[in-house]
Parts: structure tokens; sequence; C-alpha cells
């Protein structure tokens, strides 16, 4: 009698195996947990070098950008997804090429970002559909997923994760070293373009999970975290990974107890663990042994001769 | 006559220019192998310009050059390149060992896999040789500017390379931080057979290492012993103004006239 059991209120307790259970009751969930879980994967592999490359702010951008893209596609009829790959691939694109140039361009990048909101605004306007599809774009829709969806989720969310991992190498000595890079032969400028075409796949990936507005979550939070308690970078792009991952677990969970949107939930998680590792790690974690060192050597002075 | 070696560089009429802006030309000179050169001028004559044309950087406006035999090419695994001083970030979440692993496999295609003990003897190899195991593994950013400077050297190392480009090495070092690297600079040359191009704006602390130096200025340059071009007639030819050398008990040489020098001039 499914009416009976749907009136009971979700299980929610010590059991932790009927607590997954209940959590993978409903298709919705499911399909938020797969797509969720890539989406999160390739942000924290890909956040990993964004934020070593300094360009949280025009990942952000992308995303905006990525706005006026989805509502345009609206307006045309056409998918939001496919007006979002659009947009955030091409202006991608175009802010690859800039390379170095582009470290510093916050006024810029702010006003191309607020451009795109506001032409995102027009369009929607212009639909004249309910604010319903502006608002899931903005904010959002883990909740909304199809299985077709899922499974573009994936095919894109794994593109993303091996194209990153087939330029690991070079594009860490492009990140940390550029000038040495290019002297050894690294295509700096190709590699620069194709890191934020993938990027802008991975952010339009990440929109249908946490929204235009909530990108910052995903993408910067986690590696952000990472990037202060390891100094390996093979490990710092796991650990932000794996932070995406169980902020996105966590933040579903969460929301479907709760009466409240996933994207609040999971925006809250990144923003207070983000608090929490500043404090746990107010520096980098470095392996204090200079001071040591100097008090075993006069340590040590004092005992011989 | 002895064997001949073939010479690391040779340059013939070789001419520098960023577009239509002519930096030098009429370089004609030759480096041989396992020489130690200093190149010395004053700022913008385009010493580092010689370094980015021997890189295959830049494309030489006129003239021929070769380097270890053959044309200059990008990603030329036989040349090793620590460019002119770098602000790293402070906050850079990278240990310096990182950063010289880089020089190693930093160009492949993909994720290190496989032969990862064997890299990571090498870049504990080139740790050692100069001396950086105390901090290699503490972030780069936070270490003192010499001690950057080793690392970055040992990252050139790593990549076991027949030539060293050297862009202001010393800058910003204090002096007896500068005579140790460039003792340790001249030590590991010697060690591995590596020709030297090192760029310096004091003479001093490489004179009792280098073979010859590589002066860049006023549009041209010469190539000597130090004793042969770092002399009153030499530069003043070479400025086209009055520039005196003195030297001192110790036999440090000082030029004095340069104050007045512009690196510019009329091509
Ligand atoms: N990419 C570039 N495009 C145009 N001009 C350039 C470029 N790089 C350097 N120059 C110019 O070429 C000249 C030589 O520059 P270079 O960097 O070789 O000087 P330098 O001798 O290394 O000086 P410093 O001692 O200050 O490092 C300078 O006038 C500089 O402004
Ligand atoms: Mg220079």
């Amino acid at each position: 009698m499914p009416e009976l059991y749907l009136a009971a209120a979700p299980y929610f307790g010590w059991d932790l195996v009927r607590v997954v259970q209940e959590l993978f009751r409903y298709a919705f969930m499911q399909h938020a947990f797969e797509a969720g879980t890539m989406v999160a994967i390739s942000a924290g592999v890909i956040g990993y070098f964004v934020v070593l490359r300094g360009l949280s702010f025009a990942a952000h951008a992308l995303s905006h950008i990525g706005f006026a893209g989805a509502t345009g596609a609206v307006l045309t009829g056409t998918a939001p997804i496919v007006g979002l790959l659009v947009f955030t691939m091409s202006a991608g694109a175009v802010m690859g090429a800039l390379g170095q140039r582009l470290r510093g361009r916050d006024v810029t990048i702010g006003l191309v970002m607020a451009w795109s909101l506001g032409l995102g605004l027009l369009f929607t306007r212009l639909y004249k559909g309910s604010a319903n599809l502006a608002i899931g774009i903005l904010f959002g829709q883990i909740f909304g997923i199809t299985s077709q969806d899922v499974a573009l989720t994936f095919v894109a969310g794994a593109v993303t994760v091996l194209l990153v991992l087939a330029v690991y190498r070079p594009l860490l000595f492009a990140t940390l070293d550029e000038e040495v890079a290019e002297a050894k032969g690294v295509p700096v400028r190709a590699l620069s373009i194709a890191f934020m075409v993938v990027l802008a796949v991975a952010v339009s990936e990440a929109v249908q999970v946490v929204g235009v507005l909530l990108i910052f979550a995903l993408i910067v939070a986690p590696a952000a975290i990472a990037e202060r308690f390891t100094t390996r970078p093979s490990r710092g792009v796991l650990l932000a990974a794996l932070l995406a991952v169980l902020f996105t677990w966590a933040g579903l969970t969460v929301a479907y107890y709760l009466p409240y949107p996933a994207g609040f939930f999971i925006t809250t998680i990144a923003f207070w663990s983000y608090i929490v590792a500043r404090l746990a790690a107010p520096t980098l974690t470095l392996p204090r042994r200079r001071g040591t060192e100097i008090l075993a050597r006069d340590e040590q002075a004092r005992h011989s001769p | 006559m002895a064997r001949s070696i073939a010479p690391a560089i040779v340059a013939d009429g070789l001419a520098a220019a960023y577009g239509d802006q002519l930096i030098w030309r009429g370089a004609s000179f030759t480096v041989n192998t396992g020489e130690f050169v200093a190149v010395l001028g004053p700022n913008g004559s385009g010493k580092s310009t010689l370094l980015r044309l021997l890189l295959g950087l830049l494309s030489p406006a006129a003239g021929r050059l070769e380097v270890l035999g053959t044309r200059p090419h990008r990603g030329n695994a036989d040349i090793a390149y620590v460019p002119q001083r770098r602000n790293i970030d402070r906050d850079l979440p990278v240990r310096g060992r990182d950063f010289v692993h880089l020089g190693i496999d930093g160009s492949r295609w993909g994720i290190a896999v496989g032969n990862a003990a064997s890299n990571n003897q090498r870049v504990d190899e080139a740790i050692r040789a100069v001396e950086a195991q105390a901090y290699a593994d503490r972030p780069i950013g936070r270490l003192s500017g010499g001690e950057q400077q080793r690392l970055l050297l040992a990252q050139a190392l790593a990549g076991r390379p027949r030539m060293l480009l050297l862009d202001e090495p010393l800058a910003s070092l204090d002096l007896r931080n500068q005579i140790v690297i460039a003792e340790l600079v001249a030590e590991l040359a010697r060690a591995n057979r590596l020709t030297v191009l090192l760029i310096a704006h004091d003479i001093n602390p490489l004179l009792p290492i280098v073979d010859r130096v590589l002066y860049v200025a006023h549009g041209g340059v010469a190539i000597g012993k130090p004793a042969e071009v770092i002399t009153t007639e030499q530069l003043s030819r070479l400025y086209d103004a009055p520039i005196e050398v003195l030297h001192d008990s110790h036999g440090h040489m000082f030029v004095v006239g340069l104050e007045a020098e512009s690196a510019h001039h009329d091509a």
C-alpha cells in the first residue's frame, strides 16, 4: 500500500542501511545522487587547478555567462544545457586565449558577468515563462534530473576528468612555472585554452546541481580547502574531489529530510567546512622542522665538547 | 692540434628584434662545450633576449645561430633554463620537491605511472646536489630567495641537461650567497660537463670561475676573457662613452662611467 507507506515519515536513524534505502527509494533521489557525484568529482578535480591558476573569479564569471546561454536557449526552443555549453565554452576559449593577461582583470570580468546576468534577465522576460525557469538555472535543480540528464552528466563528467588527467603534468608545469614550461616545449597557450574549455563543461554540469550562483561551493571551496591541507598536487586533486563528493552527498541527504533546497545545504556545508579548515590550518600545513632543527642543533652543541 | 670538440653555441651575424624594434645585431661568437660564460650588460640591453633566442622562444631577426649542433628549438631537453627572478606566491601549496620533479617529467603528457621510484631518486639526487635537503619538503613560496634559487637550480639539473641558461640567478642574494651559488653552479657544471651561460650584473663574485664574459650593450655583443673585455678601452668602445675600469687590491673590478648610460640607443 504505497499511500500508507508514503504517509509514514521518511526513516532516519542509526540503521545506516535503512537510511541509504530510504535515500534511494525514489528515482529522483537516485538521479540526484548519481549526477551529483559525477558532477562533484569533475568539479573537484578541475577546481584544484582553478584555484592554483588563480581563476576562481573567472570560473564564477563563466557560470554567469552560462545563465545568458541557458535562458537564451530556452527562448529559442532548445535545451538549456545546450545554450549553457555553447556560451561557457566560447567564453572559456576567449579567456584561455587571454591566458595570464586575465589575471587582475577583475573589473572586465565583473562587467561581462553583470551584463550576462542582465541578458539572462531579458531572455527570461521575453520567454514569458514562469520565473521558475530562471530560478532553476540560478540555483540548480538537482531533484529535477531525468535519467537522460544523468547519462549526459556521466559522459561529460568522465570526459572532463579524463582530459584533465591526460594533460595533468604539463598543466601543472604550465601552472607553476609557465616560462620554464614554455621553454621545455609545453604548449602553454593551447593548454590554457583547453583548460578553460574543459572548465566550461564542468561549470555547465555543475549548474544543474547548484546553479549558476552557487558554483563556488563545488568548484572553488573543496579545492581551496584541499590546498590548505596538502602541499602535494596529486593529493590535492584527490582531496578536492573527495570533499566535493562529500559536500554533495551531505547536502542531498539533509535536503531530503528537510523542506529546504539542496543548494542551500551544499553551500552551507562548503562554507562552514572552509571556515573550519581555515581555523584548523591557519597557514599552510608546513612541516615546521626548522625551529626544532635549530633547537636540536643547539642541544647537540651543548653536549659535545 | 688538439682534438676539436664541437662548439656548444655558434652565432654568426646574429641579430635580435621584437617586431621592428631592434635590440642588438652583428653578434658573432662561439661558446665552447663546457665553458662557463658570464653574460653582462645594462638593464634592457638584451641579455634575457639572447637566452630566448637560444631556447627557440624567439627567432633570430638576422644571422645564424646553432645550439648544441642544431638550430634552436623549443623543448630541447638538453637545455635547462632558470628564468629571471619570479615572484613565487607565498601561499603556493606546492613543495620545492614538486617543482624539482617537473624538471624531469613536467612536459610529458598524462599522469605519472611506472618509474615513480627512479624519478623520485633523481629528484633526491638533484636536491642533494644543491644541498637543499633541509627545506625541499616545505612549500616553495615560504622559502628565502636563496633557497628558492637552489631548488630552481635543482629543477634545471634534474632534467640532466648539457647546457644551463641562468638568468640572473644571483639577483637578490647577499654577497656571501652570491659567491656560494656561483661556486655551486661552477662545481655542478664541471661535474656534469655543462656549458653555462649565466646572466649577472656584478662580475666580481664570478671572476674566479668564469672562462669568458659576453657583454651585451649598446646594440652589440662582445665576448672575451674578463681581463680582455672588462677594460677601459673595450667598454668605452662598446658603450660609445668614456668608461673607466678600476681594480682594487683584491682583484675586484669596478666599472665607472655607466651611470649616465641608457640601455637604449638609436639603431
Ligand atoms: N616580449 C617583448 N616584446 C617587446 N619588447 C621586448 C620584449 N621583451 C623584452 N623587450 C625589450 O627588449 C629589450 C631587451 O630586453 P631584455 O629582457 O632582453 O633585457 P635584459 O638585458 O635582460 O635586461 P634586465 O637586465 O633588465 O633583465 C628591452 O628594451 C625590452 O623592453
Ligand atoms: Mg633580463
